[in-house]
């Protein structure tokens, strides 16, 4: 497969995966806002702006409604939805030949209903719709995949992409979290901050599912151990790097040739670290070093992909020529 | 009321024949040619609003394929269908054969001239093409000269223009020898052909056309260097802001290479390689559609984001072969086109088997007085440019347009040709619910390896716009099925 296909096929799925997730912190802490908490609004949103790692607003357009403009509309910055999903689109318009027609179809439908949007008329009539429709475009997209595409090495890329995105997404948000994991017992933490920890959840759509594993009542521990250690749930980051894990072993099957032992090395380490991890020794220890590591693991592995398998440098590669 | 029913689905109705144009289809009014009978009546028999269906059918069946292109200027890059008109195109066996030997005969001394000026220039020496006008073309590259193309051929392949004249005889408009397009419309156009009309198909006997991709894959296979078995073949596009994208993704499916672009390919040591992720490839023979000048950054156009740097280089090096050859456009210039006659008596020592139109060179001043004294007879052509731009057609201009022509071929002479106005021949097309004539001409594509393949067929293009002359897909043109009978 050509070098820049695999790539835009990585990097459009990397693009719509966090328009995704934007998408749905925005949903979740705007709908926050509308019940009375204990918790200051702008610490709210400014752990928003720090989970996905977003440069505070200006002055003035700190609130929610500038908040949600930086993160969602403006054009400007290129982790907002609207940039997102242009970026994805375009990648995805690069290759149109390579992807089936019906995801071609459902990524172009869902570029130009945001491209419709305007943002004064999206907040006056309450931004859900407008976030519940990106979520649902970007979910669309991916079954469209997993029922029209081969499972080959194009795919395979697409879930790599998804995969280490993902992660990040997750590490990142529970680094931003971190100070609520330090107080003192797991009860106070419970009672003062339920509907934080609710938020959390429901930003990786995943209340519903940690309920079914440890009832209604949210406890930080239990929330730390789903979001990041639970075997089966697709929103945590041990599922989330198996199949990253998964879906690299695989392109090495699909792709001799290239020498991907320390890519798989990195990946294959983060996988065993959140497979055999013992969560009482880890919040002894401290949390954020081990998100710190992961995190970092993540950058290196995504450097890899393209040091490997997109941009090589001829030399690396003229004696497998 | 029945009566009016009757004749309002009566689709060629209201057809009057162009006065002074060849009309494929009417010997005279009413009175279909013996190949056409059996089109003609069964038009009849469909009837208009029958045909309103099918037309729809096959438009929708174009738009969900994909088969656009894409217009500058308007919308920035919208992308619109090729328009596509029902009625199929006929040409009787005894014509096509023909045209198949007379474009034979040019395409092999077209080659044989680019060889030589690019050589020796033996046919500067024997006075027989002027070395100055041909040295001076827009797209002559004086970085071929001594470059050997390889197996000597410098056309992979070829478009050449063909017009039919009002006493029915075909002569040659135009060459197009550098990327010459639309060759995926030829070929779609035949698919729904087949559809729409599967029995009046089947009845006629029409030559096939399927083999396009098979002819073109061979004529690039027969540039790779002899030592390679299984040569890598790649198709070389600007990218998908190219008009001709879908083309492009089209005939690579087709021949089942890859598609690159410029940025998928590198070269090291005078080789070319595309970077695939299980490591770089080399590649042995690049067909593209990419024009010369942004083809290499180092020798061509430095500013150029769609080429590869260091390519010229091992073409020269005859590590890679390149279809069609750097600086094919020479043969396509249309000063040129005026000794393309003389080329071939030149080179084969025959008679031109297709003639050319009169051609007048304002490069020369008795033909440029000529030129400038019937600016409102002639068309005007500026030689460099294609797709219809940069052109005057004399009966259709305004008088401004006349003085703004005046001014520029007196201030560049070199740069313009005029020929007479010819009033193409016409062939009946379905617009808006009727079958009115329009003028029509044809492209049939000329494909060289081993030896010269012409698939019966072409792209028979069409000047929608009733009264136009211009048929080119940039200024309103459409086009529709060309069928070459059998017998």
């Amino acid at each position: 497969m050509l070098s820049r296909v695999a790539d835009s096929l990585y990097w459009m799925s990397r693009y719509l995966e966090r328009a995704e997730h934007t998408s749905r912190i925005i949903n979740v802490n705007l709908n926050l806002m509308l019940d009375q908490s204990p918790a200051a609004p702008s610490e709210r949103w400014s752990r928003v702006l720090q989970a996905l790692r977003a440069d505070a607003p200006e002055a003035g357009e700190d609130d929610a409604r500038g908040i949600t403009h930086t993160l969602a509309f403006n054009a400007g910055n290129p982790s907002s939805v609207v940039s997102c999903i242009a970026a994805a689109r375009e990648n995805a318009r690069q290759i149109r030949e390579m992807i089936s027609s019906e995801m071609w179809e459902t990524i172009n439908g869902l570029y130009l209903q945001v491209k419709r949007s305007r943002f004064d008329e999206v907040w006056e009539t309450g931004a859900y719709p407008f976030f519940s429709q990106v979520i649902q475009g970007s979910t669309m997209f991916q079954g469209v995949t997993d029922s029209t595409m081969s499972r080959g090495e194009g795919w395979q890329f697409i879930q790599a992409g998804r995969y280490l995105e993902r992660g990040i997404l997750i590490v990142d948000q529970l680094d931003a979290y971190y100070e609520e994991f330090t107080p003192g017992t797991p009860a106070e933490s419970l009672h003062e901050n339920y509907l934080e920890w609710v938020g959390l959840l429901k930003s990786f759509t995943a209340f519903e599912a940690y309920c079914k594993t440890h009832g209604a009542d949210p406890r930080h521990d239990h929330v730390i151990e789903f979001l990041l250690l639970d075997d089966h749930f697709p929103h945590s980051a041990h599922f989330s790097v198996k199949r990253l894990h998964g879906a690299l072993e695989a392109i090495n099957g699909f792709a001799g040739g290239r020498n991907s032992s320390e890519l798989l090395r990195i990946s294959g380490r983060v996988r065993s670290t959140l497979d055999y991890l013992d969560l009482p020794e880890l919040l002894r220890g401290g949390l954020r070093p081990y998100l710190g590591q992961i995190s970092r693991q993540h950058a290196q592995i995504h450097d890899i992909i393209h040091r490997v398998y997109l941009a090589y440098p001829v030399e690396s590669a003229i004696t497998w020529a | 009321m029945v009566g009016a029913a009757k004749a309002a689905s009566a689709p060629f109705g209201q057809y009057t024949e162009v006065p002074g144009a060849y009309d494929e289809m009417f010997e005279r009014p009413g009175a279909p040619r013996t190949h056409y009978r059996e089109l003609h009546q069964r038009i009849r028999q469909l009837g208009a609003e029958e045909l309103a269906r099918r037309q729809q059918a096959a438009d929708l069946s174009f738009l969900n394929q994909g088969i656009t292109f894409t217009v500058y200027g308007k919308d920035e890059g919208a992308e619109r269908i090729f328009p596509y008109d029902l009625l199929p195109r006929l040409i009787t066996a005894s014509e096509w054969a023909v045209i198949e030997k007379g474009l034979t005969q040019r395409i092999t001394a077209l080659n044989l001239f680019l060889r030589d000026i690019y050589g020796e220039g033996k046919i500067f020496r024997d006075g027989a093409a002027p070395r100055d006008l041909a040295l001076s073309c827009k797209h002559f590259r004086r970085e071929m000269r001594g470059v050997k193309a390889p197996r000597d051929i410098y056309i992979t392949v070829a478009g050449t223009d063909l017009i039919r004249m009002p006493n029915g005889e075909f002569r040659v408009l135009e060459d197009n020898l550098r990327v010459p397009s639309g060759v995926s419309y030829m070929l779609t156009n035949r698919q729904v052909m087949k559809r729409v009309f599967p029995v009046v198909f089947t009845n006629y006997g029409v030559s096939s056309i399927e083999h396009y991709g098979q002819a073109l894959l061979n004529a690039l296979t027969a540039l790779a260097p002899p030592h390679v078995h299984d040569p890598n073949i790649v198709l070389l596009t600007p990218g998908v802001y190219n008009s001709a994208y879908f083309e492009h993704t089209f005939l690579a499916r087709l021949m089942g290479i890859e598609l690159v672009e410029g940025r998928d390919l590198l070269t090291h040591d005078n080789t070319v390689y595309m970077r695939t992720t299980s490591g770089l490839k080399r590649v042995d023979v690049i067909y593209r559609r990419i024009d010369d000048d942004f083809l290499d950054p180092l020798t061509f156009r430095a500013d150029s984001m769609l080429g590869v740097p260091g390519l010229f280089n091992a073409y020269r090096a005859g590590r890679v072969a390149i279809g069609n050859a750097i600086g094919a456009g020479v043969a396509d210039d249309k000063a040129m086109y005026a000794y393309v006659p003389k080329i071939i008596r030149y080179y084969l020592g025959e008679d031109p088997i297709l003639d050319n139109v009169d051609t007048y060179l304002c490069s020369d001043p008795k033909e440029l007085k000529h030129t400038l004294a019937n600016l409102d007879k002639l068309v005007v052509k500026a030689v460099g440019e294609s797709g219809g731009y940069g052109m005057l057609i004399g009966p259709h201009s305004t008088a401004e347009q006349r003085e703004e022509f005046r001014r520029r071929v007196e201030a560049d002479p070199r740069n313009y040709i005029a020929q007479p106005t010819i009033t193409l021949s016409t062939a009946p097309c379905f617009v808006d619910g009727a079958i009115e004539p329009r003028h029509v001409d044809l492209r049939p594509y000329i494909l060289c390896g081993d030896k010269i393949t012409i698939v019966p067929g072409g792209l028979t293009r069409v000047a929608l716009r009733k009264g136009s002359l211009v048929v080119n897909s940039s200024q309103g043109g459409g086009s529709k099925d060309t069928w070459v009978l059998r017998e």
